[in-house]
């Protein structure tokens, strides 16, 4: 059995790979990741995770978890398991890499 | 073609959501001749090309449709000396290019030079993993090891690179050392595209069908890869046609996500669809691109659900597969309006097979190599 690709974790870095970019498209109003002939679009939470989570200027996964958990005022626990979760998708996606 | 993008809403008759990407095949020239080449068996000579101005209006039409990627294709599209142009005008009006590419023609200094105009990714097709069985297959002496300096150049570069390796009866016991070759080349996703039988494979279908025990081993060692590879390189993989019980949504649905633009400017929902007989192609000197999008007769002929066939009609699958592949249909069942003999469901569907045991049997035979 081969070993199954791991979970991300706080202490983690991210930035988008090569050829990804974050993107509004003004006539159908959506954010998007726009990658290599693909794109995924985003919903107001996947945006503020990005956002809060993904680029050379954020600390680690932690930091984001941080701040999104005072900006939603939720449990941190709860904002930590949808996080990862959620980056740990766009990594296996090819649109995120620590 | 396989594609794993979202679409944007419903399309209704009167007005479709717009496609996501427009392909753009610039020219039908190429210094290989791979023999399960996807262009049309009647080749576009140069003399037919559109000119550079007139690309430019295209890439503006495509913006205008709403599209939001250009993929820049051929034949091979580094042949154009006006390509850093053009990718650098879809770059000024927004659009996000791809470059789907031999890489024999590229080097360095042009690829420096793309990505300064914009070029954001860049597929690479390889024809085996090792140089001597990937010459022989494209017909062009040094033409992997071209492919793998550039490719790393691509890396090297920051720009995004995919490997497309075209898989069949001679190189699919290989597939492992094509998926360490993409990893160690640093791409960021691997499409293994085994062979689809359009336009040169299908004249050739004969030299690479693989055998069935071929596909069963290919699939199992892929499958088993999977979990090992997730968050390391994303995977395109699809059951190859005449061994699947389903079919493919082939272009993500007909006039759903994609315009292909050809040679010489004629307008299509997908790059075989000339092969259908009775269908009337517009192109680009006749209308804009939303108005050809919008209600052009191709584009309408297979659009939604409405002209399909039982099976199809009442199958719960009719809006995930969009009823398959037309010139699928058309090749395998002789007419495009039936229901893809791929799909198990399909009246033709235990001819495929026997057409494909027929081939797969018929060892020694020699391809065909593309012409000029």
């Amino acid at each position: 059995m081969n070993a199954i690709a791991p979970h991300l974790t706080e202490t983690d870095r991210l930035r988008l790979a090569p050829g990804v970019m974050l993107r509004n498209d003004r006539r159908r109003e959506q954010w998007m990741l726009m990658g290599p002939e693909r794109l995924l679009v985003l919903d107001e939470m996947a945006l503020a995770i990005v956002r809060a989570c993904v680029g050379p200027e954020i600390a680690d996964v932690a930091a984001g978890i941080d701040r999104l958990t005072v900006e939603y005022d939720a449990p941190r626990t709860e904002v930590a398991a949808d996080v990862l979760e959620m980056l740990t998708d766009l990594r296996n996606k090819g649109y995120v890499i620590t | 073609m396989n594609c794993a993008l979202p679409a944007f809403a419903a399309a209704s008759n009167a007005e479709p959501a717009p496609p996501f990407a427009v392909l753009m095949e610039l020219t039908h020239r190429c210094p290989l001749r791979c023999p399960y080449c996807s262009n049309p068996v009647a080749l576009d000579p140069a003399s037919a090309e559109l000119d550079t101005a007139t690309w430019k209006r295209v890439l503006d039409e495509a913006a205008d449709v709403g599209a939001l990627q250009v993929h820049f294709s051929g034949g091979e599209p580094c042949v154009r000396k006006d390509l850093e142009e053009l990718v650098a005008h879809a770059t000024e009006i927004g659009l996000y290019s791809n470059l789907i590419t031999s890489a024999v023609l590229l080097d360095q200094p042009r690829l420096e030079r793309l990505q300064r105009a914009g070029l954001q990714h860049v597929q690479i097709s390889l024809q085996d993993a090792e140089a001597a069985g990937a010459d022989r297959v494209g017909g062009f002496k040094g033409g992997h090891a071209k492919k793998l300096e550039v490719a790393r150049a691509v890396v090297r570069q920051g720009l995004a690179l995919t490997i497309n390796a075209v898989l069949h009866r001679h190189n699919i016991d290989r597939v492992n050392d094509v998926i360490d070759l993409a990893m160690d080349l640093g791409a960021g996703r691997i499409e293994i595209a085994n062979v689809q039988y359009y336009g040169w494979a299908l004249a050739n279908r004969a030299a690479l069908m693989p055998s069935r025990d071929q596909l069963l081993a290919m699939d199992a060692a892929v499958r088993a890869r999977l979990p090992e590879l997730a968050g390391r390189i994303v995977v395109d993989y699809v059951v190859p046609d005449y061994y699947a019980r389903r079919p493919k949504s082939c272009m993500g649905g007909w006039a759903r996500r994609f315009m292909n633009v050809n040679p010489r400017g004629r307008v299509l929902p997908c790059h075989a669809a000339e092969t259908i007989p009775g269908m009337e192609f517009e192109t680009v000197h006749d209308r804009s691109l939303s108005e050809i999008w919008r209600d052009g007769p191709a584009f309408t002929r297979y659009r939604g659900t409405d002209w399909m066939p039982e099976p199809c009609q009442s199958c719960d699958h009719k809006e995930e597969d969009w009823g398959g592949c037309r010139c699928q249909a058309l090749a395998l069942a002789g007419s495009a309006d039936a229901t893809d003999p791929v799909c198990e469901l399909s009246p033709a569907h235990a001819d495929v097979a026997v057409l494909r045991d027929r081939d797969a049997a018929a060892l020694g035979t020699e391809w065909t190599y593309r012409g000029a």
